[in-house]
């Protein structure tokens, strides 16, 4: 199993719109199926990525013309590091923002229905990095994984 | 996106017929929800066992499904894979809505 996650690199790159970026998502999805990652892990990182994605295209283009967004995907035993680049505005503040998310204990009628994606990224991600460089935002996601039992 | 809708007595069940609900569906998802429950039923259970993913404008529009339902109508939710499950728990949905394991559970239940 281990040999799944040697030198293992996933790339691609695709328009920054709705349908463009589900589509790259659930080929990512399918991608990291395929590695064998832990059950758990995989899907946090399917939530992360898929919550992380959405942010580009809804908010760092958002006004701008669509631009291009690249997706960087690097596995090994020790875990899988995804990174997102792309060339629109910068994250408020140039950084993660906290997430915190809207309490659901309240009225039917004033549910949030959004503002959790940072909260879930933050949550599901054991080491998140933000860089600005050279008019592009480069957000990596790690996720570990369990260390394998010792054979004594 | 496709929802096959039947009929149990006074529970309306609605199945998605489709592997993910994300941000690039979802306006379509809560339109198309709003025109199937336009008929009434007291309470509705929303089939998510063929979903095996759900961004959060996905659960967004099924929040918004249940509020636009109004008055005293439920939205029930069945058959949520590991996943979905996992999207609801951690921003407490799972708290909000009525979760049961699958179709055959949450029709089997009966208000106390």
């Amino acid at each position: 199993m281990t040999t799944n996650f040697q030198n293992c690199r996933l790339d691609l790159s695709f328009e920054a719109s709705e349908s463009e970026a589900s589509r790259a998502i659930a080929a990512v999805h399918h991608s990291l199926m395929k590695l064998g990652l832990p059950a758990d892990r995989h899907g946090d990182a399917k939530i992360a990525i898929a919550e992380a994605v959405n942010n580009v295209v809804e908010h760092a283009y958002a006004g701008l013309p669509p631009g291009q967004v690249q997706l960087q995907g690097f596995a090994d035993i020790r875990g899988l590091e995804i990174r997102i680049l792309d060339s629109g505005k910068p994250l408020p503040g140039l950084r993660v923002p906290d997430g915190i998310p809207a309490s659901v204990d309240t009225s039917i009628g004033n549910l949030p229905e959004g503002g959790f994606g940072w909260f879930m990224i933050r949550k599901l991600s054991d080491d998140i990095q933000y860089e600005r460089r050279s008019g592009q935002n480069r957000l990596s996601l790690w996720f570990y994984f369990p260390a394998p039992e010792e054979v004594p | 996106m496709a929802l096959s809708i039947s009929t149990h007595g006074e529970t309306q069940v609605i199945k998605v017929e489709a592997d993910r609900i994300d941000a690039a569906m979802a306006i379509q998802f809560k339109e198309d929800m709003r025109t199937v429950t336009q008929q009434g039923a007291p309470r509705l259970i929303l089939d998510l066992s063929s979903v095996e993913f759900i961004d959060s404008s996905g659960l967004g529009a099924i929040v918004a499904s249940m509020k636009q339902l109004g008055d005293g109508r439920r939205l029930d939710l069945a058959g949520l894979q590991p996943v979905v499950e996992k999207v609801f728990r951690l921003t407490r949905m799972d708290t909000v809505f009525r979760l049961f394991d699958d179709l055959d559970d949450a029709l089997a239940w009966k208000a106390e």
